[in-house]
């Protein structure tokens, strides 16, 4: 077993004609945190609904565990342990917070429900206050944690997190980054977390890639990126967020 | 004048002056000037009485509506929502409903006289078509315009077996929910790709190609003319007849009764067979995932559910119910013909499932009663019929927007049992 779990070779992809990704480069290692920074529209999202099979890569490679997961359907991909945040949350308005996290079981077998469902609350205290309550009803923040809590359970190998700052208040954004920081020290999970929150996001990952319109400019450690005049200029101008 | 305008009552009298002047614009061309045939041709009639009358009721409706139901912070409209319980109440109430609903239906054959039993043979029909439809509509999401199509495939699949191969009703009933289970595939999988509106004319158009099509193939369904003399169905081999049938049997005098009170039972027993089997389905994976997928489909997939076999099975369960009910259905009418299986019908049993609560399962029975039963109830009104019962219509989706029974239980717990009122989320939601 080699140690880089996932890795993206020359991978393009399109939508319609216009190109979203312009091959794409990169590998995460086991036990790392991985992320990838860049402005709206640089295609972030993109690469990580490339590697979920959401959308398809025309041309390059995606390998995930020495296996080449490029052309498998999305269900197949998930169920070898990759779980998803996606953009925007997106938990099941409808129904209770606790059939939200037992969907996230849906992909391996009920065995360790329970178990599972002891170490999100542990994560999450509030998720289990609200446990009955809709996933509608919850504020932004505890919507978050329900995305994130509903991925664990899948009991995922590489953890993907879409923009999970998106839209939250400093304090929950900093909140939600030390639970994936203990994740990953205690844990040793793997995290592959676009953002565009570029200070937390630096300061919580091991190493950093920057993408612009499709294509990745630089890679780095996360402090050595965040310490880099050019990024800083482009994504840190302003002051810390 | 003008702080008058200001007040509730002025604007309400603004408002409804305002929509006056637009039914007295329109109504003075539509309805003001009748062409009559006289002698020596066309002449122009005024019907300005008539007119008048419909400015007066449309004025007086608006104002009423205005102060009654649509602003907030008025006494009338506070007082009857007082007057209506409160949601704990509603809950509690909705447990004892369902067990007094079912021994009713068991009960009746026993004090119903005839017209009753083929009321109530009518109404579970449409139960049954509404909870084989509440599993494509309202669990799974996926609007369907075309479910008459099932009820139709089922329908003439017994009475084609019937008629060419001379097969019984406990042997084409199965068939005919696999035929039908099998055609919701063939409708599922050009559909898997759609949602919400570019679905609902899909099937739409589905339900419409089933139907010319049984109504032009003249050599097989006999089009227009329909297929007559289906077989009745026996119970267990015994048919219901004046001689060697049923009665004899049981030693009791003929009846014509029996078999009518068969039937009720029949379709009472297919009903909640029906039901038992969405409400355990609801509790197990598949049951789940449908429910997810109507929440959402993106997410359902990143969570590692294979949304094609979701969508497949949702649209095959709810149609093998369709075809069980048209099964039923051909077998009680004895004829059928594709007059039976318009849109309406479709539209019908899409706005049982809508009125009574996307995926409620008792919402349906509720609305089951109040439009066939309450169809049935106003046959005297003649032409008011469709007036009260438009009304009604309206009338519920205002004050219950989410359906009559809108709240969703749980389908998981692990202390507390607790529903959450559909009022705690927005329309449109999921």
């Amino acid at each position: 077993m080699s140690d880089i779990l996932l890795s993206l070779k020359g991978v393009k992809t399109y939508y319609g004609k216009i190109v979203a990704l312009r091959g794409i480069d990169l590998d995460v290692h086991r036990g790392e945190i991985v992320t990838v920074i860049g402005a709206n529209g640089a295609g972030k999202s993109t690469t990580m609904m490339t590697i979920c099979g959401v959308t398809r890569a025309r041309e390059g490679q995606i390998i995930y565990d020495g296996e080449n997961i490029t052309t498998l359907p999305t269900h197949q991909i998930v169920k070898k342990a990759i779980a998803q945040s996606p953009e925007g949350r997106r938990i099941f308005g409808r129904m209770t917070v606790l059939e939200n996290l037992q969907m996230g079981a849906a992909v391996i077998d009920y065995a360790h429900f329970e178990e599972d469902l002891r170490m999100v609350y542990d994560l999450f205290p509030i998720l289990e206050k609200r446990q009955s309550q809709r996933g509608g009803t919850l504020s932004g923040g505890e919507q978050q944690m329900l995305a994130i809590g509903r991925a664990l359970m899948a009991r995922p190998k590489l953890l993907m997190l879409d923009e999970p700052s998106l839209g939250l208040a400093p304090l929950v954004v900093k909140q939600i980054f030390e639970v994936v920081k203990e994740l990953n020290e205690k844990q040793g999970l793997t995290v592959f977390l676009v953002e565009q929150n570029a200070y937390h996001a630096l300061r919580l990952a091991h190493r950093g890639y920057v993408m612009i319109n499709g294509q990745i400019t630089m890679s780095g450690g996360g402090k050595e990126l965040l310490s880099n005049p050019e990024v800083q200029a482009a994504y840190l101008e302003g002051g810390r967020h | 004048m003008s702080d008058f305008l200001q007040t509730r009552v002025g604007a309400a009298l603004k408002d409804a002056a305002l929509a006056a002047v637009i039914t007295l614009l329109l109504a003075s061309i539509m309805v003001g000037l009748r062409t009559k045939t006289e002698q020596g041709g066309l002449v122009i009639v005024g019907q300005w009485g008539l007119v008048a009358w419909m400015v007066g009721v449309v004025f007086v409706g608006r104002l009423a509506m205005s102060l009654l139901i649509w602003r907030g912070n008025n006494p009338v409209a506070n007082a009857m929502n007082a007057m209506l319980p409160k949601q704990d109440t509603v809950s509690k109430i909705g447990k004892l409903v369902g067990p007094l609903l079912l021994l009713f239906a068991v009960t009746l054959p026993f004090y119903g006289n005839r017209y009753v039993i083929d009321m109530g043979i009518l109404v579970l029909t449409y139960i049954m078509l509404g909870w084989g439809l509440n599993i494509v509509v309202g669990l799974a999401g996926l609007l369907d315009l075309g479910y008459v199509a099932f009820y139709a495939v089922g329908a003439y699949s017994y009475a084609l077996f019937a008629q060419y191969f001379d097969l019984s009703f406990w042997v084409c009933l199965p068939l005919a929910g696999i035929l039908a289970a099998f055609w919701g595939m063939i409708l599922g999988f050009p559909v898997l790709r759609l949602r919400g509106d570019y679905l609902a004319i899909v099937t739409l158009a589905f339900g419409e190609i089933i139907r010319v099509v049984l109504l032009n193939w003249y050599e097989f369904t006999g089009g227009p003319d329909g297929i007559s003399r289906i077989p009745r169905p026996s119970f267990f081999g015994l048919e219901f007849t004046r001689k060697n049938g049923f009665a004899d049997f049981f030693g009791l005098d003929y009846s014509s009764m029996h078999r009518i009170i068969f039937l009720f039972y029949l379709i009472l027993i297919l009903a909640l067979i029906t039901n038992f089997v969405t409400m355990r389905l609801r509790k197990l994976p598949i049951g789940r995932a449908w429910e997810a997928l109507r929440e959402d489909e993106i997410a359902c997939r990143s969570l590692g559910i294979n949304t094609t076999n979701t969508k497949l099975t949702a649209f095959a369960l709810g149609a093998m119910f369709g075809g069980f009910a048209g099964a039923f259905f051909a077998t009680r009418q004895g004829f059928i013909s594709p007059e039976s299986f318009t849109f309406m019908e479709s539209a019908i049993i899409l706005a049982i499932v809508v009125l009574g609560g996307l995926g409620s399962q008792l919402g349906v029975v509720i609305a089951s009663l109040v439009m066939i039963g309450g169809f049935e109830v106003f046959r005297d009104l003649e032409d008011l019929r469709m007036l009260v019962f438009g009304l009604l219509m309206v009338g519920i989706m205002i004050w219950k927007p989410r359906g009559i029974v809108s709240s969703r239980a749980p389908s998981v717990f692990l202390k507390e049992k607790k529903s959450v009122s559909g009022d705690l989320v927005a329309e449109g939601e999921g």
